[in-house]
């Protein structure tokens, strides 16, 4: 991107624009012949199935599923090999679970008791990061026991532990191997889609058939989800690296090794650790779901709630996940700059490890007092502001209710009118063929033959479930999700990007939005907006704004100054700067922005199916609770990866295509 | 000088071709059309084609060419940071292509080094660190390898910055530790890619000096890439042009300057003040019918620069003699169309 | 580079040193009772009703015979995958599930029904009180149609939109409404909690709902709802699940207990066995929970000290 952006000089422009009026040209064609051929033929092939019915492959899905219960006992081989994996997960988990969290043996307390971690804690957090998030882990640490969740926070944070050290493990010399082979990386890239796609509800039953009930399972289902970034993350660090230093060492002799090691582990260092920090917010994100399979800590406390419909509970043990959250993601988040740091600034190593070598004492000398007195051990009391804070958001919803309920009808109408129901009247009632020749069209638009290629196949392998109907009410409700979402980023993702101070308020509050779990604001949603698609749009708005706020108000915060200044030069006003300046520059990150909004939406899909969307969500969600189902639920988990999968390459194609224009 | 000796690099029949099934390219009709008619059908492009040349122990061979001409292809293949597609490669007679992954990196650690375009510097080490990179997987200990390190980094001008970290440095600066990393480890042969376009003028005349000093006194071989020609003139023996992959032509800057060998060479040298280079052999004519021939005698090798003031100040025309033969005549007109470029 | 090396070796002596101490140095706090009946392990499924069970069981358990009560939060089916893993000994109360009793019971013989609790289920089509006391006809489903324009909202197009609830049971009534000819869409409300919120905030605002819910359930101690009659259930007459046309069948809900349980001598396994109480009783106990917020086992105290007799009963003496 460059200053022609402002001062276009026609030789440079014109092929660029003439290429994307012919783009915008062969849209509208397609939009047209689409909605041509959907209105004359509809109601014709449009694939619609029972709820209760069964394909034939979904049968066979159930009968594969049926074979795995049966035979996990009796085949030796299997036993064996799972066994071994599942033990030392399980002995991993609870050695955690007995160093902070679990009474060992006929100790009331851990063997760490709270003020020992509180303080061991902080002073990791000053080590890897500096003394204001020491204090902020702290004081996170703390309000946790005060919240009445000290140990429920403990088990929840050994778990997450677990998980993301195995994900680690795995991930990150796996993401090397992505990052220096390119073939490997490709091979792998399908899996990672898959695996973060895949709703975990279609993986829970399997997994516990085959690693059974406790902590192993539970780790797992976890794993598979906080694995993917730590291996995507790690590649790109590597392929950051620039290649003309790997280059220079290769020149001067190095074997592939050492270039490894001393020129692009070193500079990959930092981005892998925002991997880490991913990887630990994906793995928290788990939390309640792995707790409908035992797993312990505050996600059980949330399920639990929600059986009652406590609110109250429910977002005090939401609470306690975000606190968690927000304690780990802004200190792996400072030891990432802390590594740039590090590199240009000579910190005085001397005073530094003195310091180090006292906090060391200090932690030593607190964790003794936590296994000598009683209230160093356990927290004392039952949490002193838990049931007031339980106690103040029940009141909030209940006078929120109160006072909206009349205006949100109107509200679920206009959007439901409005829009979903007529986009997903089009597109249920399309016949099948053309609408997924739609699709292969916009992906030879926008990513030529190869794209093409992939959305069909896509096309075919979602025919192929046996839940093309459903799956287009599921597009339907994501499109109108999608859009709200991006038009949500733009607006305060411009705001934000443009104030420093909005930007300091507003992340607090998109970081709370991003690990909040969903069970905890569906019911308040429920109870104003009703069991509706609506209520299962907004909930996966409120999961995925900020994602998408978070990148647009990046690609606004990164225009480059000499954009800007070039506006500024030019006299534009704040509205012109904004729409002439900043959103063309940013034209990147509006479409990353978009993509990663359809992304956080289809992972919502699920969620949506519990308040009432119906579509793949609903059959997933039954395909977990019943057993007849099974085969269903994971013929839809497919559908919803095959969706996920064309919709994020066409998106980044955009993306890529907005790139190019770009550099233009 | 340059034929007595066996050369210190031989490079044969050399391509590159990058995009996929590079070897069906060469000797296919493809491989004739143009650069973007051949990305356009087949998404290949030959970087480097059918190039060869030979390198004199000692000499600075320079490579110059348009943007896109395959230079800094050519001198990647050389040092088979990029394999070759096909062609032969020999370094003081031994067959690089053939070598293994371990005589290549010995070969890379003590007898050649590089430096590059985009300087290619290691961000997360210090300058010090950078520099004594080769040395340090060469196995030197810490206190050799940096007090050699800092001999080079005072040889290139950047004595206190040694702590620094390379983007603390600007651009200029970034390129002189290149230069100081590519001379640590006192290579026999230096390949340089582009190493001054990003100095001012007073440091690139002072890095130009050093490389002429490392030439003449400690005899280095180098392959030199510039797209300044007055820069490939004062630095280089010889000089090739590249241009669209293929070598057109190889001379001294004299005989590129005099005997354009089409018109791609000629615009190269057009703007270059031709009477720096070009010898009194390259201006002697056959003296006309009845031309006075008892003008002074002046020997073929002396520039027309410096012969000017003679040629100007006499009447008669000037003989050029060569071991008692009559050359030809020039005349003070033969010298002005010379210096405005009518004349070749 | 070094020196962040040393420092990093320095660090890693220094907490293997923590480490070790901490392990090494005795532990001064309390130790729990050590327990008699061993461990008993109980699936926690996630309703009131079945909470209200495991509070009062848990209880017992804990304070008569000093067993360690293990409570697993899982589905249902997850539940029973647990029998012949030995990773759970009792399901407290069961609804139906044939296919798992099939497999588990019949043919794989890890468990064992150990008969009612007393509990009777009762699922069916139920209404928001308050239009029950305006249109009074409407607990007949033939009145249905008449009233079906009312229940219209954004999902149900111009038919009635009628809730389903909890995907964990098996449904017909999309059959029913079909084989009924009632002019109403089944909309998937898709959990427990989404339909008890419908429910509430229809009667709170006075809208119309109408949908699917069972009882013995907390929630009809807040609001009442009012069971609407559907043709009465015969046997077989929901044996093809196209063309039923009937109500759903009574539900006794059962205890299920793993065969390896029952065969231990636990003390325990006989208290399970014998267990068996009132609606009333587990409604009391869930309202404690649901609406009192109490802890399980203050809830379960409150209602065992009420019934010394019963619990004796399941004690067995
Ligand atoms: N890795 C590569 N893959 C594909 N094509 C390449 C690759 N590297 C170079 N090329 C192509 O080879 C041609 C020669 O590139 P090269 O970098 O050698 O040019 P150059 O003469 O050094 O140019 P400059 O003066 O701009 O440095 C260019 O057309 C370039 O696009
Ligand atoms: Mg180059």
């Amino acid at each position: 991107m460059s200053t022609t952006l402002l001062s276009r000089p026609s030789n440079e422009s014109k092929p660029a624009e003439k290429k994307r009026s012919k783009l915008g040209f062969r849209l509208s064609i397609l939009t047209c012949v689409f909605l041509f051929f959907a209105i004359l033929l509809r109601g014709i092939a449009t694939l619609p199935l029972d709820t209760s019915s069964l394909t034939p492959f979904q049968n066979w899905l159930n009968s594969v599923s049926d074979w795995i219960g049966n035979n996990r006992t009796s085949n030796p081989i299997f036993t064996f090999f799972i066994n071994i994996i599942r033990d030392s997960i399980n002995s991993f988990v609870t050695g955690i679970q007995y160093v902070i969290s679990q009474p060992i043996g006929n100790n009331s307390a851990p063997l760490i008791g709270w003020f020992g971690i509180v303080v061991l804690l902080s002073f990791v957090a000053y080590a890897v990061a500096n003394i204001r998030i020491a204090i902020l882990v702290a004081s996170g640490l703390v309000a946790l026991g005060l919240l009445g969740f000290w140990q429920e926070s403990m088990d929840t944070l050994a778990l997450t532990l677990a998980a993301v050290v195995l994900a680690l493990i795995v991930g990150i010399p796996l993401g090397i191997c992505a990052g220096l082979f390119p073939r490997f990386e490709k091979l792998i890239t399908p899996l990672l889609d898959f695996a973060q796609v895949m709703p975990t509800f279609v993986y829970l039953t399997p997994v516990t058939l085959f690693f059974l009930i406790g902590p192993a399972s539970a780790t797992i289902v976890t794993l598979v989800y906080a694995l993917p970034p730590a291996l995507r993350i790690t590649a790109v660090a590597l392929h950051e690296v620039p290649w003309s230093s790997v280059e220079a060492a290769i020149s001067m002799g190095s074997t592939r090794m050492q270039a490894l090691r001393k020129v692009q582990l070193p500079q990959a260092k930092r981005t892998i650790v925002v991997g880490i920090n991913q990887t630990i917010m994906a793995a928290l994100s788990m939390v309640t779901i792995a707790a409908l399979i035992d797993a312990p800590g505050l996600g059980k406390v949330v399920i639990r709630a929600l059986e009652s419909l406590d609110i109250g509970s429910s977002f005090q043990a939401g609470l306690g996940i975000v606190i968690l959250a927000v304690v780990l993601d802004r200190t792996t988040t400072a030891a990432a700059s802390k590594v740039d740091a590090e590199m240009t600034l000579a910190i005085s190593h001397k005073r530094h490890r003195q310091i180090l070598i006292a906090g060391g004492v200090l932690s030593f000398v607190a964790i003794i007092f936590s296994r000598i007195f009683t209230w160093a051990g356990n927290f004392p009391g039952t949490g002193f502001i838990g049931s007031d804070i339980a106690k103040y958001t029940d009141n909030a919803t209940n006078w929120f209710q109160a006072h909206f309920v009349n205006y949100t009808d109107g509200i679920t109408n206009a959007v439901s009118y409005g829009l979903i129901n007529p986009l997903q009247s089009i597109l249920t009632n399309s016949p099948w063929f053309v609408t997924g020749i739609a699709f292969v069209g916009l992906g030879i638009i926008f990513g030529g033959k190869k794209l093409g290629i992939i959305s069909s196949v896509c096309v075919l392998g979602i025919v192929g479930t046996g839940l093309w109907s459903d799956t287009m009410a599921t597009l339907a409700s994501t499109l109108v999700a999608a859009i709200l979402t991006v038009a949500i980023g733009i607006i305060f993702g411009v705001w934000i990007g443009r104030s420093k101070r909005a930007d300091r308020i507003i992340r607090p509050i998109l970081d709370a939005g991003q690990v909040l779990p969903a069970f905890v604001y569906l019911v308040p949603f429920l109870g104003l907006f009703g069991a509706t698609r609506f209520t299962a749009i907004l909930a996966a708005i409120v999961y995925a704004a900020p994602a998408s706020i978070k990148l647009m108000a990046d690609g606004i915060a990164g225009v480059p100054a000499t954009i800007t200044e070039a506006g500024i030069a030019a006299g534009s006003s704040k509205w012109q700067m904004i729409i002439k300046v900043q959103l063309p520059s940013a034209r990147r990150a509006l479409a990353l922005s978009t993509n990663q909004g359809i992304i956080y939406v289809l992972a919502m899909v699920v969620v949506g199916g519990l308040v009432g969307a119906g579509g793949l969500g609903y059959l997933v969600v039954a395909g977990f609770a019943q057993i007849s189902l099974t085969g269903k639920g994971l013929a839809a988990g497919l559908a919803i990866v095959l969706l996920g999968i064309m919709l994020d390459r066409i998106t980044q194609a955009i993306a890529a295509r907005s790139t190019l224009q770009g550099n233009k | 000088m340059l034929d007595s000796q066996a050369p210190m690099i031989s490079v044969r029949n050399m391509w590159k071709v990058f995009g996929a099934n590079p070897e069906q390219i060469i000797g296919n009709p493809d491989a004739d059309l143009t650069r973007q008619e051949l990305r356009a059908k087949t998404g290949n492009t030959i970087a480097v084609r059918d190039v060869s040349f030979d390198v004199a122990p000692g000499e600075v061979f320079v490579v110059m060419g348009l943007s896109g001409s395959g230079k800094s292809t050519l001198v990647r293949c050389m040092t088979r940071l990029i394999e070759p597609t096909r062609g032969e490669l020999r370094f003081e007679g031994e067959d690089i292509l053939q070598v293994d992954e371990k005589r290549l990196r010995e070969l890379r650690k003590t007898r050649f080094s590089m430096v590059f375009q985009h300087f290619g510097l290691l961000p997360h080490r210090k300058v010090i660190d950078n520099v004594a990179y080769s040395l340090e997987i060469n196995g030197v200990g810490k206190s050799e390898r940096h007090s050699r390190a800092n001999e080079v980094i005072e040889l290139v001008g950047l004595q206190g910055y040694g702590q620094a970290y390379p983007e603390q440095l600007s651009g200029g600066m970034q390129q002189r530790v290149g230069l100081a990393r590519a001379l640590a480890v006192d290579p026999q042969v230096l390949f340089l890619d582009e190493p001054f376009s990003a100095l001012d003028p007073l440091i690139r005349r002072d890095m130009q000096a050093e490389v002429i000093r490392l030439h003449h006194q400690l005899g280095k071989t180098m392959v030199f890439i510039t797209h300044d020609l007055a820069e490939a003139v004062k630095l280089g023996d010889r000089i090739a042009i590249m241009r669209d992959g293929a070598v057109v032509q190889i001379g001294t800057p004299e005989e590129l300057v005099a005997k354009p060998a089409d018109d791609y060479v000629a615009n190269f040298v057009r703007d270059f003040p031709k009477s720096q280079v070009l010898t009194l052999r390259w201006i002697a004519r056959p003296p006309a019918i009845g031309e006075d021939m008892n003008g002074p005698i002046l020997p073929p090798t002396i520039t027309v620069n410096n012969a000017t003031r003679q040629i100007v100040e006499s009447n008669l025309p000037i003989r050029v003699m060569e071991n008692g033969n009559l050359l030809g005549v020039v005349t003070s007109q033969d010298v002005l169309n010379v210096i405005s470029g009518s004349e070749l | 580079m070094e020196l962040k090396t040393r420092r990093f070796r320095r660090g890693t002596a220094l907490l293997l040193a923590v480490s070790a101490m901490t392990f090494a140095f005795p532990a001064a706090l309390p130790a729990q009772a050590a327990a008699k009946c061993g461990t008993v392990n109980l699936a926690d499924n996630a309703w009131v009703g079945y909470e209200a069970d495991l509070a009062v069981v848990s209880y017992v358990l804990k304070n008569s015979l000093g067993c360690k009560v293990v409570v697993k939060n899982l589905s249902e089916e997850v539940s029973w995958q647990g029998f012949p893993t030995g990773q759970v000994d009792a399901i407290l109360e069961n609804w139906g599930h044939a296919d798992l009793a099939t497999k588990y019971i019949t043919q794989q013989k890890a468990a064992v029904d150990l008969g009612s609790t007393g509990n009777n289920g009762i699922i069916g089509w139920y209404v928001v009180p308050w239009m029950v006391a305006k249109y009074p006809d409407i607990t007949n489903w033939k009145n249905l149609n008449k009233y079906a324009s009312l229940f219209k909202t954004s999902e149900s197009g111009s038919q009635g939109a009628f809730l389903d609830g909890d995907p964990s049971y098996v449904t017909n009534d999309a059959a029913i409404v079909k084989n009924l000819k009632l002019n109403y869409k089944v909309i998937f409300t898709g959990s427990e909690a989404a339909l008890i919120t419908s429910y509430r905030a229809a009667q709170a605002q006075k809208k119309p709902a109408i949908g699917y819910f069972y009882e013995p359930q907390w929630f009809l101690a807040e609001v009442p709802l009012v069971h609407i009659k559907l043709p009465a259930w015969t046997q077989g007459c929901d044996a093809d699940p196209k063309t039923v046309a009937c109500d759903y069948p009574p539900y006794p809900l059962n205890k299920v207990a793993s065969a390896k349980f029952m065969n231990s001598g636990s003390p325990a396994a006989t208290v399970i066995k014998n267990f068996k109480w009132t609606n009333a009783d587990q409604n009391s106990v869930a309202k404690s929970l649901a609406v009192g917020k109490m802890k399980d086992d203050a809830a379960a105290k409150i209602w065992v000290t009420a019934h010394p007799a019963i619990v004796k009963q399941w004690l067995g003496n």
